[in-house]
């Protein structure tokens, strides 16, 4: 026993590869992988965290999908912040991706840093701003408003427009970030291609239609990807800011998940919910690959 | 500079009055674009300098007059609010340091040591990328209160300061990247692999592990669900969530106390951003793109 202990682990022993990854793999076995497969077993049973769970088969899924109200409400509020989001956020990134790559651009670190700000701040302590910009009577936004001669609004107690308001918020922040990763697509895209196009006469709309944006296409591709499956993270901005109401119209999937299972501890249920939400994210990505992976490749 | 400016002068003379038009409006653009970035942080901070009685004036009003600390210094008696600072500060420095250690042990066995299985264990690190966090966050705190960590230190740090797949990963292609000429002398001169990881692969690596550190230290520091869920006392909370809990607390409306709070906790990050910018936009584009 003392004389193995003396010895050295030889050189090339695998052992020491299994060494290495021994409290990574162990921590992502125990806080990822086995999570992944007990959430997938809680799903088909009634778990609330204080009695035996009990297998109930499919039931908490067609629960979810045939009974449960708010359960399509938080779907249908997920999919418009969605839908509110992505267009607007991904055009004005775009946008001023392009403006900021433009040869004519000065001070473009300055602006870069600048835009980029909002990504790099806590959330929910700048979700804590918003929420007083949009206060109706005190709030910033009603005071710009009113002093055009615009009528002020209750924003984020407005049925209507918590959600959009919310949605704003989102923009603001992640704009910079997807500047940012288009601006390294733009420079990735070699200089040889748009000479080329000199050459043949290419100019203005015709360069970016057929060079430019054909090229960004796996960089826009990848923004669009995170920011469908970032809206359904929401959390932090609807928890600071309206906590699902008025009247359940900020209620996102997130959100909802969460009252499930730690509000109410219907553990089981709320699995059924995150794994329905694992399909959906699938699904979109699959959708998402086939609609736009044709064009995506274009490795030089 | 100057080659800069008379390049931009050159490109400018050569515009048509239409373009230059457009320019002008561009401009334009992106100075209310950049108003539009910082007026909230301004208005965080002008506020939070306030006197109780002139935040609720009207018109609103950016600018402070006269300066005030009050709202930082009942922020720091009247709230425990140094506490989840320290709270916020302790959790995402351990979890940074540890984290970048062992994914980059993980990541330097994954790259260049052979053994058994490696390639399999590093799809099934692949595969477990793609599942959303909703999927294990039940059950991953069903494992933390387990184990008796619920409202401790251990209870955020634990589950995440052994590394991720995602920094794993991330540090493994960069390994990849690395020239093997050097382990390869190294070891010829009987170097073993635990010190061709600390002094040859750890060194070649710093940009790297700067981007990954700061990319984890920022994800700790912002991060709210997750405290909310596995913290519970007043003292242990992290300041992302002891914000947002005191916004509904009997200090809701003290809007100058909450955006003493706000800045806070965004204060410490932005120096940060400010000092090693080129970190954080660089790590976007490798974290993002790769």
């Amino acid at each position: 026993m003392q004389k193995s202990k003396k010895k050295p682990l030889r050189e090339n022993s695998p052992l020491w590869g299994y060494l290495f990854i021994l409290p990574n793999f162990l921590s992502v076995i125990v806080f990822v992988l086995i999570p992944i497969v007990a959430s997938l077993y809680l799903s088909f049973t009634d778990w609330d965290l204080l009695n035996k769970a009990h297998w109930v088969g499919v039931s908490n899924y067609v629960k979810l999908i045939t009974k449960d109200r708010l359960f399509k409400t938080s779907l249908l509020n997920t999919v418009l912040y969605a839908v509110y989001t992505i267009p607007i956020g991904v055009s004005l990134s775009l946008i001023l991706a392009l403006l900021l790559n433009s040869r004519l651009m000065v001070c473009k670190t300055f602006f870069r840093s600048v835009f980029f700000l909002p990504h790099v701040c806590t959330l929910a302590a700048v979700a804590l701003v918003w929420k007083w910009f949009y206060n109706a009577e005190f709030g910033i936004l009603n005071y710009i408003l009113e002093s055009v001669g615009l009528p002020g609004q209750k924003w984020l107690s407005d049925r209507n427009l918590a959600l959009p308001s919310i949605a704003a918020m989102s923009i603001w922040k992640s704009a910079g970030y997807n500047m940012v990763i288009l601006v390294a697509g733009l420079q990735g895209i070699p200089s040889y291609l748009y000479e080329a196009a000199d050459l043949d006469g290419a100019r203005g709309f015709t360069r970016f239609r057929y060079i430019t944006f054909p090229m960004l296409m796996p960089s826009l591709f990848f923004i669009m990807i995170t920011a469908t499956i970032g809206s359904f993270q929401v959390f932090d901005s609807v928890m600071v800011m309206t906590r699902g109401g008025p009247a359940n119209q900020t209620l996102v999937y997130n959100y909802y998940l969460y009252q499930n299972a730690f509000q109410n501890f219907k553990m089981g249920y709320a699995s059924a919910m995150a794994y329905i939400l694992f399909i959906i994210i699938v699904v979109i990505t699959i959708l998402q690959f086939k609609l736009m992976g044709k064009r995506v490749s274009y490795d030089l | 500079m100057a080659l800069v400016e008379s390049d931009f002068r050159f490109r400018w003379r050569r515009l048509s009055f239409f373009q230059k038009c457009t320019w002008i409006l561009v401009y334009l653009l992106f100075a209310v674009i950049t108003v539009t970035c910082v007026l909230p942080l301004a208005w965080m901070l002008g506020t939070s300098l306030k006197e109780y009685s002139k935040i609720f004036v009207y018109p609103p009003n950016l600018i402070p007059n006269p300066v005030t600390f009050e709202s930082y210094i009942k922020l720091f008696n009247s709230v425990p609010f140094f506490r989840y600072f320290l709270n916020t500060v302790i959790c995402a420095v351990t979890v940074t340091v540890s984290q970048l250690l062992f994914s980059s042990l993980a990541a330097y066995s994954f790259a260049r040591l052979e053994f058994p299985g490696r390639d399999k264990i590093f799809m099934l690190y692949l595969c477990t990328m793609m599942v959303p966090g909703q999927v294990t966050l039940i059950t991953q705190y069903v494992i933390v209160s387990r184990l008796h960590l619920v409202n401790t230190y251990g209870a955020i740090i634990v589950p995440v300061m052994f590394g991720s797949a995602y920094g794993t990963f991330l540090l493994r292609q960069f390994f990849m990247t690395l020239p093997k000429d050097l382990e390869d002398a190294a070891r010829i001169d009987g170097c073993g692999k635990l010190r061709i990881y600390a002094q040859i692969i750890m060194p070649l690596s710093t940009s790297a592990l700067i981007t990954l550190g700061i990319f984890v230290f920022l994800w700790q520091w912002n991060d709210m669900m997750w405290p909310l869920l596995v913290i519970n006392s007043e003292e242990m909370r992290p300041m992302a969530l002891g914000l947002t809990l005191l916004s509904t607390s009997m200090f809701g409306t003290d809007w100058a106390l909450l955006m003493a709070g706000a800045c806070v906790c965004v204060g410490p990050v932005i120096i940060l951003y400010a000092f090693c910018q080129r970190f954080f936009i660089e790590g976007i584009v490798v974290t993002g793109m790769k």
